[in-house]
């Protein structure tokens, strides 16, 4: 039986999309049936983020209103078999959708997926009820700015309202260097004002944009930062208990020989 | 901020610090969804209902949302001189 986990967070241009994207990956990369909604209807972007945009032949809404089966609309990823995509629409708009429609699509898909990971739109309208309709966990994403922060408390407040249990956070973007001159808020900070758990640290990366240029997620290459934190929050996601730090960059070969001695 | 004059304690505080401040402060009208002018407003009737019991220090008084994981308490702090006999007249 799959778990629905949405990501949401208020404000656009957080990470949302980039974080249903490399979660997603990373899931499947760890041998888990995944598929990667995009509630987002009239604004897709999963697609693009994933790399999968030539392949789409139906969509979401397509599915709903029954001129597709769910499988005819799922995009299977060729880089890691696990991993599926079910794309927005990008020709209608938010109202096409019923948040009841979205809670009996995604009991369809519990059967065949154990995860189930919806996108959703930025805001607190329609389209953010239709995805947090049928969610068994929420994850909020935010970065440490005041105006991330205030709506992402604002989130929290609804998804508590809603009866979907206390949400997870993940903090995006963090500049360790700000961080240390005082000039940005610290995890510290930004969980002592939301008062909601932690599930992942990302730190600000170049390559998050570099990925997203080529259409690949972080978390299948390399051993970048955000994909690294990434897949610490996919792990956290399996119930694996990784402890909570901001990956960093080594500092030299000893750290890296601690590193692999630690993983082997 | 220099980190001259941080070491010897002039200046703001770090923007991280004005930061947080700014937000708790927002957080707290936001959550409990009253507008700052509607605060003001019930901190005036507030204290003049405590006026006609007490001569108030006007100026020391302090009337704020606070809050500690997610529940609010409203706090008041007035400065008061002494009970005013005259309003016994029930």
């Amino acid at each position: 039986m799959g778990r629905v986990i949405t990501v949401t967070s208020g404000k656009g241009g957080v990470g949302k999309t980039t974080a249903t994207a490399n979660i997603a990956a990373a899931l499947a990369m760890a041998g888990r049936k995944v598929v990667a909604v995009d509630t987002d209807i009239g604004l897709r972007n999963l697609d693009v983020v994933l790399g999968l945009e030539n392949r789409i032949v139906y969509d979401v809404v397509d599915v709903l209103e029954g001129r597709c089966r769910p499988r005819q609309a799922l995009i299977r990823d060729k880089r890691m078999s696990e991993l599926f995509l079910l794309p927005a629409s990008q020709t209608r708009d938010k109202d096409a959708v019923q948040p009841e429609q979205m809670v009996t699509l995604c009991n369809d898909l519990r059967d065949q997926f154990d995860f189930i990971i919806l996108d959703s739109p930025a805001g607190i309208e329609r389209g953010f009820r239709v995805a947090l309709a049928p969610a068994d966990q929420v994850l909020i994403v935010t970065t440490p700015e005041v105006s991330a922060v205030r709506d992402a408390d604002r989130v929290i407040g609804l998804v508590e309202a809603a009866e979907k249990g206390p949400p997870q956070l993940i903090i995006n973007r963090l500049k360790r260097d700000m961080i240390r001159r005082g000039d940005m808020l610290s995890p510290d900070d930004v969980i002592e004002i939301l008062a909601v758990d932690l599930i992942g640290l990302v730190p600000e990366d170049e390559a998050v944009v570099v990925s997203t240029n080529r259409g690949q997620p972080l978390v299948l290459d390399g051993n970048h930062l955000a994909g690294r934190a990434f897949r610490d929050i996919a792990r956290r996601l399996q119930g694996e208990d990784v402890p909570l730090s901001e990956p960093r960059a080594s500092r030299g070969v000893l750290s890296r020989i601690v590193r692999f001695v630690r993983q082997a | 901020m220099s980190l001259l004059s941080r070491i010897l304690g002039r200046g703001e505080p770090p923007s991280g610090q004005i930061a947080k401040d700014r937000l708790q402060l927002v957080l707290v009208h936001d959550r409990i969804s009253m507008p700052p002018a509607q605060m003001a407003a019930m901190k005036d009737e507030l204290l003049s209902v405590v006026s006609r019991y007490f001569q108030v220090d006007s100026d020391g008084v302090e009337i704020t949302l606070t809050q500690s994981r997610r529940t609010n308490r409203l706090v008041a702090e007035v400065p008061v001189f002494g009970a005013l006999r005259r309003v016994v007249d029930s």
